[in-house]
């Protein structure tokens, strides 16, 4: 499995009596985009913090490159892993967030080279520079020296990408990137994220631009009701045979206008 | 029987001594319950719920007695347990128990006003626990706490008046002991008050300063 940049195995996660993720079987394979999709309380959020451990799942592994993130097997069971192990698994992920999450009181330049700084303990002007170099690569560089409250929804949300990528991880993460953001400023953050699935980045995307998972997405996963119904090419997902409750949840896109089918 | 303030202010240099046990005793004890209050805030809030649930009891009981009731406690009560205290040890102790108890309070509403996300991001991009705090978490609820907590600092300042009674040689002692040798008493209570007030006044302007300095930072 070492092609694997993820593997989800047997995951399930329940909130109390409410089962949100049911046995899911997922291999993300490295250098390719996966895109989530499918309705809201389907779980895709929760499966893709389950892989950055920002939620625990009951039960399932999840390796990120062969190493288990979050819980280690052991003789007595499954323990979780100690601060440390954890921030060693995580070092390989750049997580970016729906709402954004950048600190207020630091610069874009602040974001992006505090984990630089703080983390990899880099000398000030180097973790400036490194994240400079960032910053430049989502074309904010002019912006560096403004606070997030003074950058718009897209600009806020280029800098968290700029941020998740300092430490150079092997797969980012995007939980619903551009959801909290208007059409115009959508595009921007969607150009970014191709940008960087052409450089040949893993990435998984919860979306609901089903437009960019058909384009950009190599493998589209359609959850529903805490279930990987399937997942396959955007060509195949997309195009008939079609799942019904798939059809249905398209057809609300096709309603509005919103999708084209190639 | 005529008011004349000049009998108490005549009395400068002692008046000046009870003033800086006042000041030493607010300063040093304020400091140390902002210290502590932070720390149990940081405990409960870290700590899973044993701690919280064991950090919760003293903080509710110290909120909820009045604060001559603790020092009574501490001072009277302390001999009985083996703690003997001087006045302004057994003071100063006081004063910083009871304050830290309220600073936890406003340290906790601080942490709470910070989004989780922003600590999630934080962990994402592997800071520990301490760098989240002294990074993020600190900074992120300075200026949401600043107000309260000089808020705080000045009932604490006027709290310290109540530690003549346990004997402690501080401006209200002083002045009122003058009062009652002079036989000057609305003379003194007036006394105390303008002191009182300016002192305050200045805490308040110090606070406003850090504010804008910290507005300055933080740019939300």
């Amino acid at each position: 499995m070492t092609d694997s940049a993820i593997s989800i195995r047997n995951v399930s996660k329940q909130f109390g009596d409410t089962v949100v993720l049911r046995d899911i079987n997922l291999e993300v394979p490295k250098g390719q985009v996966s895109c989530l999709i499918g309705p809201s309380g389907s779980g895709k959020s929760t499966l893709l913090r389950c892989m950055a451990f920002l939620e625990e799942a009951n039960a399932g592994t999840i390796l990120i490159e062969g190493e288990p993130m979050g819980f280690v097997e052991g003789p007595n069971g499954r323990r979780r892993q100690t601060a440390a192990e954890l921030r060693v698994a995580r070092s390989k992920i750049g997580m970016v967030f729906q709402q954004f999450n950048l600190w207020p009181h630091m610069t874009a330049l602040g974001n992006v080279s505090a984990s630089l700084r703080r983390v990899r303990k880099m000398p000030r002007k180097e973790a400036e520079d490194k994240a400079m170099a960032q910053l430049e690569k989502v074309d904010l560089a002019p912006r560096a020296h403004h606070y997030p409250s003074q950058l718009s929804g897209g600009q806020q949300q280029r800098v968290a990408i700029a941020r998740a990528l300092a430490l150079d991880p092997v797969i980012m993460l995007f939980d619903e990137p551009t959801s909290a953001l208007d059409p115009e400023l959508t595009g921007e953050v969607l150009n970014v994220m191709r940008a960087l699935a052409e450089e040949g980045m893993t990435m998984v995307v919860v979306t609901h631009e089903i437009g960019f998972a058909a384009s950009v997405g190599h493998k589209v996963c359609f959850l529903d009701h805490g279930k990987l119904l399937f997942h396959d090419t955007p060509q195949k997902v997309f195009a008939a045979p079609r799942n019904p409750r798939l059809e249905q949840f398209l057809d609300t896109y096709l309603d509005r206008g919103a999708f084209l089918v190639q | 029987m005529s008011f004349d303030i000049a009998v108490i202010l005549a009395k400068g240099p002692q008046i000046l001594a009870g003033l800086g046990v006042t000041i030493l005793i607010w300063v040093v004890g304020t400091f140390c319950a902002v210290v502590l209050g932070f720390f149990v805030a940081t405990a409960r809030r870290f700590g899973g719920p044993v701690v919280n649930l064991v950090l919760v009891v003293p903080v509710e009981v110290l909120r909820s007695t009045p604060f001559l009731v603790q020092i009574f406690l501490l001072y009277f009560g302390g001999p009985y347990i083996g703690l003997r205290l001087d006045p302004i040890t057994a003071g100063l102790l006081g004063l910083s128990i009871y304050g830290a108890a309220y600073y936890s309070e406003i340290f906790r509403a601080g942490y709470l006003s910070v989004p989780p996300g922003h600590v999630e991001a934080a962990e994402c991009v592997g800071f520990s626990r301490l760098q989240t705090i002294l990074f993020i978490l600190l900074p992120e609820m300075a200026l949401l706490v600043l107000p309260p907590s000089m808020n705080m600092a000045i009932i604490l300042l006027k709290d310290t008046a109540l530690l003549s009674l346990i004997t402690v040689p501080e401006m209200t002692m002083t002045v009122s002991a003058i009062g009652s040798q002079q036989y000057a008493f609305v003379e003194s209570i007036v006394v105390l008050a303008l002191v009182y007030w300016a002192l305050v006044e200045a805490a308040n302007w110090l606070g406003r300063i850090t504010e804008r300095r910290i507005a300055k930072l933080s740019v939300t």
